[in-house]
């Protein structure tokens, strides 16, 4: 049975585009009067993050531990080669391919009065709500020749866009006409208008989402065990299998990890310090939409093959499963202790890791400093690893320093709690922003003790946004495979662990409630992205 | 024939008329004014003239060339007209050179050499020009945004309310030093502004803008002392309007017997003067007897603002009132300088000067 990490799912999406406003506001918005923060805070959101960079660690003293001549044989080696070029090929063709679909889809729904353009936009969002490994099992399945390099673009393209095309359709929306205007008047036509001003702003847009869409390619698992492309984290999985945490996979997990630090760095020089925001006040004129004319079939034809591609077939393919299995794969103890187990995994991970980021959350609100972006920098950073990685680095450790703990629920929890940990303080920051620092101060002064204060005012006032977090947490944790099967206790099944088995041995109709289950859910949570997304683009 | 000529301009949106019928007419070199509150619509004629909306009736002919016709309308990158919006519009990607310099071709022959001479000749330091926008004050955005206007040689220039973002004493240097710079460019100029002592002082012709269609259109000194209708009066400064018959080029109303611009002879009208018209002199109760044709009035509050003091003066005695219960009573409000300004209490004798303007 092989293990595969889920983890393309809609939530990461809410990082990426926090990490656009991050950039986008201008600094002084970002930064609040100096306040100190309690002991006790700084303590928790210290630990918290220290345990964050426990994997980072691991690879570092592993690496320390093997010694050079190992780590020389083990990382180079025509294999590590051979996987670097399938790797770098990979996000080479597909990003740039994402890039150009999500900028021509966002536009046609932004920005031209293609007919329907609010039904596509939503239909542009939500293939998030199937996981990559379900998008890959249902295009093996119709069209079972399909494997290697160009079909790694394909479905990577189709499964992975839409981490663009929200952040880009958002630019677009923001987006100040007048600049259009200007660019008008000064003698551009509409294409270079679109070349030399509109393209431009959305480079911040654009690099969000790509790196988001690199750092799921880098980390993706079933999605090309489907359709046989070895990459980093498919030769690591196997190494696992086969040699158990041996030195091997350890390094390879070392290369996967450079890898996405390198995404990490190209984005952060390519998006350089600039400010994209509007220049001067007044309230920004209504957008004009550019009118198709003749070209409204063909922008029709683009947004009909996307979707039919991205949710036709594996609409199509479920529910041909789903007939085909007719009542029989329909076993309903099995799924409901599936379900059960998803669930209970889902809710105490997001518990824990929302728990977790609190202290770091209010800090980097009420009281931010240099420490503050140093931790919060050290939780980024872990998110952006691959979930095997973390996974190979908890079964490493509990192993040889903590056997009793290995495969127990305690250390699957804190693996989610590390994995989701970033998807957790955002959507708490948010909230807790929006919590007027006055009514704690207020309750201070009223008698309260911190805590209390704490408790009964910004707590209370950030519950909504900490649930939307714990639900994207929640999100991610039951789409979520390599770690769980690496390290959940014997006997769990999960349904996404369900379903890879099943696909496993080629019993797709077995497989297909399964798929159909984890996309249900994650439908209204996609819809709920949609909605954020629109409201903070001001519409 | 005039550089730019419209007529018959409709804009709708949805069911609100922007623009219902506008006519204009704007002599080649000349600076044009459009005043008018906000949602007046005079930013959609602005942007028709510009290119960025087509109208749905109408003409727009510059220099000949007819660049819009009902629908059809020429795309706003081939009407070669400059325009500077309210922030500037400055692209925050580029540095202000190549914000300047984004209309010339990139390889265009000393393409440098002419962002440096744009830059002088809107008054931006030369250390400025590798800065990027959100850097400037807003004055400078403004200047950069005019010098990259200007770039384009435009035939016509067209200012979306360009000062108002500025602070009151930069609007007025900004606006004097705009206008000369464009005067020696020899550009034909359109100014948008809801500011009517801009527009009176920017330009040589005045329209003042009213739901979607003008109310008068004229030179500054025409629209100020013979505004069409009331409405038009106090939107262009205070007014003080009285009940009067006119008959012989002189009114007999409230303030007694007033020279007025007209030798219509009527019962009933009325007429408007501005307040810098009424000039006081203090007197004394004691100096009020024996003099009949005088007009004395009481100052009933002053209030002091610096450079002026608003003073109230109630009318003491009407010389020949038509309408004197109606009148009698309300104060004149008049704006007069702060330095010599009568207290509360005083006695005062009030002086016309000029003709008294009468509505038709």
């Amino acid at each position: 049975m092989l293990p595969l990490d889920g983890s393309g799912t809609a939530s990461d999406l809410m990082q990426s585009a926090v990490d656009l406003t991050r950039s986008g506001l201008p600094p002084k918005m970002r930064r609040r009067p100096q306040r100190r923060a309690a002991p006790w805070l700084v303590t928790a959101a210290v630990l918290v993050s220290l345990l964050a960079l426990v994997p980072l660690a691991f690879i570092i003293w592993i690496a320390v531990q093997t010694g050079w001549e190992t780590v020389y044989a083990l990382v180079f080696r025509p294999r590590v080669g051979e996987l670097l070029v399938n790797t770098t090929l990979l996000e080479l063709l597909a990003v740039p391919i994402a890039i150009v679909l999500s900028v021509a889809l966002a536009w046609l729904t932004e920005r031209s009065d293609l007919p329907g353009a609010r039904l596509w936009a939503w239909l542009c969002v939500a293939p998030l709500a199937i996981p990559a490994f379900v998008h890959s099992y249902a295009w093996i399945t119709m069209v079972p020749g399909l494997h290697g390099l160009w079909a790694g673009v394909l479905v990577s393209v189709i499964a992975y866009f839409p981490f663009l095309y929200l952040p880009i359709s958002a630019a677009l929306r923001r987006l100040d006409p007048a600049l259009e205007d200007a660019a008008a008047a000064l003698g551009l036509g509409p294409w270079r208008v679109f070349w030399r001003v509109v393209l431009p702003q959305l480079r911040l847009a654009i690099c969000g989402g790509s790196l988001l869409v690199g750092l799921h390619l880098l980390a993706e698992y079933g999605l090309y065990v489907f359709i046989r492309f070895d990459t980093f984290t498919t030769a690591i999985v196997d190494q696992f299998q086969s040699t158990f945490n041996g030195p091997a996979a350890n390094m390879l997990a070392g290369v996967l990890v450079t890898c996405c630090f390198v995404l990490l760095g190209l984005e952060v020089l390519v998006r350089g310090e600039e400010r994209y925001a509007r220049v001067g006040s007044g309230a920004a004129r209504y957008q004009q939409r550019t009118r198709l004319g003749r070209a409204t079939v063909p922008s029709l034809a683009l947004l009909v093959v996307t979707t039919l591609l991205a949710l036709g077939v594996p609409f199509v393919t479920i529910g041909r499963w789903l007939v085909a299995g007719g009542a029989d794969v329909w076993r309903l103890d099995e799924i409901g202790l599936a379900l059960g187990q998803t669930l209970f995994l889902a809710l105490a991970g997001a518990l824990l890791a929302t728990v977790a980021a609190m202290p770091m959350a209010w800090i980097s609100i009420r009281a931010p400093g240099p420490l503050q972006r140093l931790l919060e920098g050290c939780n980024y950073i872990v998110g952006s690893l691959p979930g095997v990685v973390i996974a190979l680095a908890l079964v490493t450790i509990t192993v040889r320093i903590a056997l009793p703990l290995y495969q127990t629920l305690f250390t699957i929890l804190v693996a989610y709690a590390l994995m989701f940990l970033p998807r957790a303080l955002v959507s708490l920051r948010a909230s807790i922003a929006q919590a007027p620092v006055e009514l704690e101060r207020a309750a201070s002064s009223l008698g309260r003790r911190p805590l209390n204060a704490l408790w009964s005012t910004t707590i209370r006032l950030s519950a909504p946004g900490a649930a939307a977090g714990m639900a994207l947490v929640a999100l991610g944790i039951m789409n979520e495979l390599t770690a769980t099967q690496m390290l959940a206790p014997n006997g769990t099944r999960t349904l996404a662990m369900a379903f890879w088995s099943y696909s496993g041995e080629i019993d797709y109709a077995s497989a297909a409630p399964y798929a159909f289950i984890m996309v249900a859910m994650s439908l209204p949570l996609t819809w709920l992205l949609y909605i954020q997304s629109k409201r903070m683009a001001g519409r | 024939m005039s550089f730019l000529e419209i007529s018959g301009l409709h804009k709708h949106y949805g069911p609100v008329a922007a623009l219902a019928g506008v006519d204009l007419n704007v002599a080649s070199g000349s600076r044009t004014a459009i005043v008018g509150p906000s949602g007046c619509g005079k930013t959609t004629l602005l942007r028709l003239i510009a290119g960025f909306e087509a109208p749905d009736q109408g003409r727009i002919v510059l220099d000949g060339e007819v660049l819009a016709n009902g629908g059809a309308a020429v795309p706003a990158h081939r009407r070669g007209i400059g325009v500077v919006a309210q922030d500037g519009a400055l692209f925050p990607h580029l540095t202000i050179a190549d914000n300047i310099g984004f209309g010339l071709g990139r390889g265009e022959d000393k393409r440098t050499e002419r962002i440096v001479e744009l830059a002088y000749i809107v008054g931006l330091d030369k250390a400025i020009l590798k800065r990027r926008p959100h850097e400037l004050s807003g004055g400078q955005q403004q200047r950069v945004a005019l010098a990259r206007a200007m770039a384009m040689k435009p035939r016509l220039m067209l200012l979306d309310e360009p000062f108002s973002a500025l602070d009151t004493g930069l609007r007025a240097s900004m606006r004097k030093a705009v206008a000369e710079l464009l005067e020696a460019a020899g550009i034909t100029t359109i100014l948008v502004t809801h500011d009517q002592a801009e527009a009176l002082s920017f330009a040589a012709q005045v329209a003042v803008m009213r739901d979607g269609i003008f109310s008068q259109v004229g030179t500054p000194r025409d629209l100020y002392l013979k505004p069409k209708d009331r409405m038009i009066a106090e939107f262009l400064g205070d007014a003080i309007i009285l009940p009067a018959s006119i008959s012989g080029g002189f009114a007999s109303s409230p303030l007694g017997r007033i020279a007025v611009d007209t030798n219509d002879s009527r019962d009933i009208a009325r007429i408007m003067l501005r307040p810098e018209q009424i000039g006081l002199k203090r007197t004394s109760r004691e100096g009020m007897s024996g003099t009949p044709d005088m007009l004395f009035g009481e100052v009933t509050e002053s209030e002091f603002a610096g450079s002026t003091c608003t003073v109230a003066v109630r009318l003491l005695n009407n010389a020949d009132p038509p309408d004197a219960a109606a009148i009698g009573n309300t104060p004149l409000i008049l704006r007069k300088s702060g330095m010599d300004a009568p207290a509360v209490g005083e006695i005062v004798r009030l002086t016309v000067s000029g003709k008294a303007h009468v509505f038709t």
